[in-house]
């Protein structure tokens, strides 16, 4: 699994609550295999035009935010479907990091199965960095999960918890099945004991 | 006296396989679902040289990608579907896992399949790679959905890691007005707490409305707990539950049945148990329920209006909800009963089990859908299709201007190629009314069997009680 440490990238502000998996990516490119890529799908009916011309007013379309490796969320990024697909896109699209106030549980582990970090702040926290992202364009955040800081714009540095776990995993890049495997006299010894 | 406990925590705890220092849960699965889209699961496997470590427990049925006008594999739209179908069938034939294929009679959508077949039972981790999975609490399990890499590491080592979540009890008091069912009591529920409600929490549904509803009832509550961001649904096992799951195939028999139920009894809640939030909700309150914007919660009475979003405070909200009714073609302050449907579509892992036929055949009875409207009738597993059939309901369906169809996930998320067209309006039983759900442009209001019969009848939202003609 890809390895995340740190991130110094051009951060993309998305205000909408609520935002589902559908959204990130429609039902109809779900049955694509992983290595045809889901770059080109994420966010398919936000970021484009139904004759396939990109929408101006869509953030990712918007000069300043081409780059963007970071969405700036609001609250319950990601409810909605178990689709990994949605992780899937947000990857192949370039997309390293997610901050929100809250996500949906399944996108939220499945995006450590993926390289790519979601972060939680408090919601006045995260409109705060809204806001930067959205006002001063252009400018980088910066992310150390070993510190377990952002910091936006402004040089401020924000602290954020996340799963002691997963961050190990993450900064490893360790495959979570190869880890699971080391546990193998467990999982029988549980079974034998049934 | 040991602390009192929950459901959930008395299932929670006896499946740890270890418990890391930093405090995920290495849990057992006792039973994982599998379906057709299970291909890249499979993938990750083939790619480090792994098989299916328990493949007894893994239980499997195409149910995403496959027609409903059919049983006939040439029927699958296009190669890409038709891979992920034979992919299935190949992945499960090839790793010794049991499918339960297109013209099985056993087929159907995987939530409706294992209750069915009594693959689902009390105090059971159940998984499968879909968020509908919560469906399978209502019999008294743990049960939730996974990504498509945790689908692979289960595959592989029959255990997940998680994190213990929250526990939400949500308390229903009271009798149920008539003809009001479990779907509008979870619209309703999910309308008072928000998506957002219960996110990072189990919830167990009590309460004096809970234990006299019926077990698909419950199913069609538990399935929903996720449009309020729920992990998981569950309801404690009793003798509903017992009877609705005994002698089913895969159910224990003779001794092994006694002594199953004996240990079920001992899992409900005990007095005094904590959880770390309380809902409270007034079942007789409750009417027939109906969306009217792009959010499950956004759901009213089918005798309202549609709500006034201009007095929404907060603006970027009111923004939202102003571009859902965009979205919808709805102004505020029309009435539901006003508006106009195109598609209705009766079935889904929320409402595609016997009931839900039985009480839209109901309002259906002599009835016939009115001029224009394309309506679908989908059974959600082949045998709820034969029971339908041994009880004439197909009659009454084709007689009312229904498709019969057969069982699929179908028009709820629409990838099998049945799909509304843009602009289109669809009363729908299933569970996600966002934006494309049922394709591009598509609009979805998500409404009880009863009341998508009645509306599929007057051409536009009706309350099953009072529908004339």
């Amino acid at each position: 699994m890809a390895k995340f440490e740190t991130l110094v990238a051009i951060a993309a502000p998305m205000e909408q609550r609520d935002i589902n998996t559908d959204a990130v990516i429609p039902g109809r490119f779900l049955r694509r295999k992983r290595e045809e890529g889901f770059g080109d799908c994420l966010f398919r009916d936000l970021r484009f035009h139904e004759d396939g011309s990109e929408n101006d007013a869509f953030v990712l379309n918007q000069p300043a935010f081409r780059d963007a490796k970071v969405i700036v969320a609001n609250e319950n990024f990601g409810c909605g479907s178990s689709r990994e697909s949605a992780v899937f896109a947000l990857h192949d699209y370039g997309i390293r990091c997610v901050i929100a106030p809250s996500f949906g549980d399944i996108f939220h582990n499945n995006c450590f199965k993926n390289g790519l970090l979601p972060i939680v702040l408090p919601e006045a926290e995260v409109a705060e960095l809204r806001a930067q992202a959205g006002t001063m364009q252009g400018a980088p955040f910066a992310i150390d999960l070993a510190a377990q800081t952002v910091t936006g714009v402004d040089g401020v540095i924000r602290r954020f918890e996340v799963d002691p776990f997963r961050k190990r995993l993450l900064l490893q890049g360790m495959d979570e099945i190869d880890f699971t495997l080391g546990f193998e006299d467990k999982i029988a010894a549980f079974e034998a004991a049934r | 006296m040991a602390r009192p406990l929950t459901l959930f925590e008395k299932i929670w705890v006896p499946h740890e396989v270890h418990r890391d220092e930093d405090g995920q849960s290495l849990l057992y699965v006792d039973r994982h679902f599998i379906h057709d889209g299970s291909r890249t699961a499979y993938k990750q496997l083939a790619d480090r040289g792994l098989g299916v470590r328990r493949p007894d427990l893994t239980f499997a049925s195409p149910d995403h990608y496959v027609p409903t006008t059919s049983r006939d594999f040439a029927d699958v739209d296009g190669e890409d579907r038709k891979d992920m179908v034979s992919s299935l069938t190949r992945n499960t034939a090839a790793s010794g896992v049991t499918e339960y294929g297109l013209t099985d009679d056993r087929h159907g959508i995987v939530h409706v399949m294992g209750p069915e077949q009594g693959l689902s039972l009390p105090g059971m981790l159940i998984l499968c790679g879909d968020s509908h999975t919560s469906t399978h609490g209502a019999v008294g399990a743990l049960a939730f959905g996974i990504g498509a890499s945790e689908v692979a590491h289960v595959l592989a080592t029959q255990a997940l890691w998680q994190r213990k979540p929250k526990t939400m009890r949500v308390m229903i008091e009271g009798e149920l007005a008539e003809g009001v069912s479990g779907k509008d009591v979870v619209l309703a529920l999910v309308a008072q707490i928000g998506v957002n409600g219960a996110t990072g929490h189990v919830i167990e549904y009590a309460g004096s409305t809970m234990e006299a509803l019926s077990v698909e009832g419950r199913l069609t509550i538990c399935n929903m707990s996720i449009e309020a961001g729920a992990r998981a649904g569950m309801v404690a096992p009793d003798e509903a539950t017992f009877a609705y799951l005994k002698d089913r195939p895969h159910a224990p028999k003779g001794e092994e049945w006694d002594a199953a139920v004996a240990r079920w009894r001992g899992l409900a809640t005990d007095p005094g148990a904590i959880f770390d939030r309380e809902v409270f909700l007034d079942a007789a309150a409750i009417e027939p329920m109906v969306t009217w914007g792009n959010r499950p919660s956004e759901a009213v009475p089918v005798t309202a209006a549609v709500p006034d979003v201009a007095s929404v405070e907060d603006p970027a909200q009111r923004r939202v909800l102003q571009a859902a009714l965009d979205y919808m073609g709805l102004k505020a302050g029309m009435r539901l009963t006003d508006v106009p449907v195109d598609y209705v579509f009766i079935g889904s892992c929320t409402n595609g089990r016997i009931e839900d036929f039985r009480a839209a055949a109901s309002v259906l009875l002599g009835r016939h859908v009115a001029p224009g409207v394309k309506a679908i009738a989908v059974p959600g597993s082949g045998l709820v299709r034969l029971q339908a059939e041994a009880e004439g309901l197909d009659r009454i369906f084709i007689e009312a201007g229904f498709e019969w169809r057969y069982s699929g996930c179908s028009m709820c998320l629409a990838v099998n190629g049945d799909t509304v067209p843009a602009g289109k309006r669809s009363a729908s039983t299933s569970n996600r009314n966002f934006v494309g759900r049922q394709g591009p442009e598509a609009r979805t209001h998500l409404v009880s069997p009863a009341t998508a019969a009645a509306t599929a009848i007057a051409g536009r939202f009706a309350d099953h009680r009072t529908l004339g003609g």
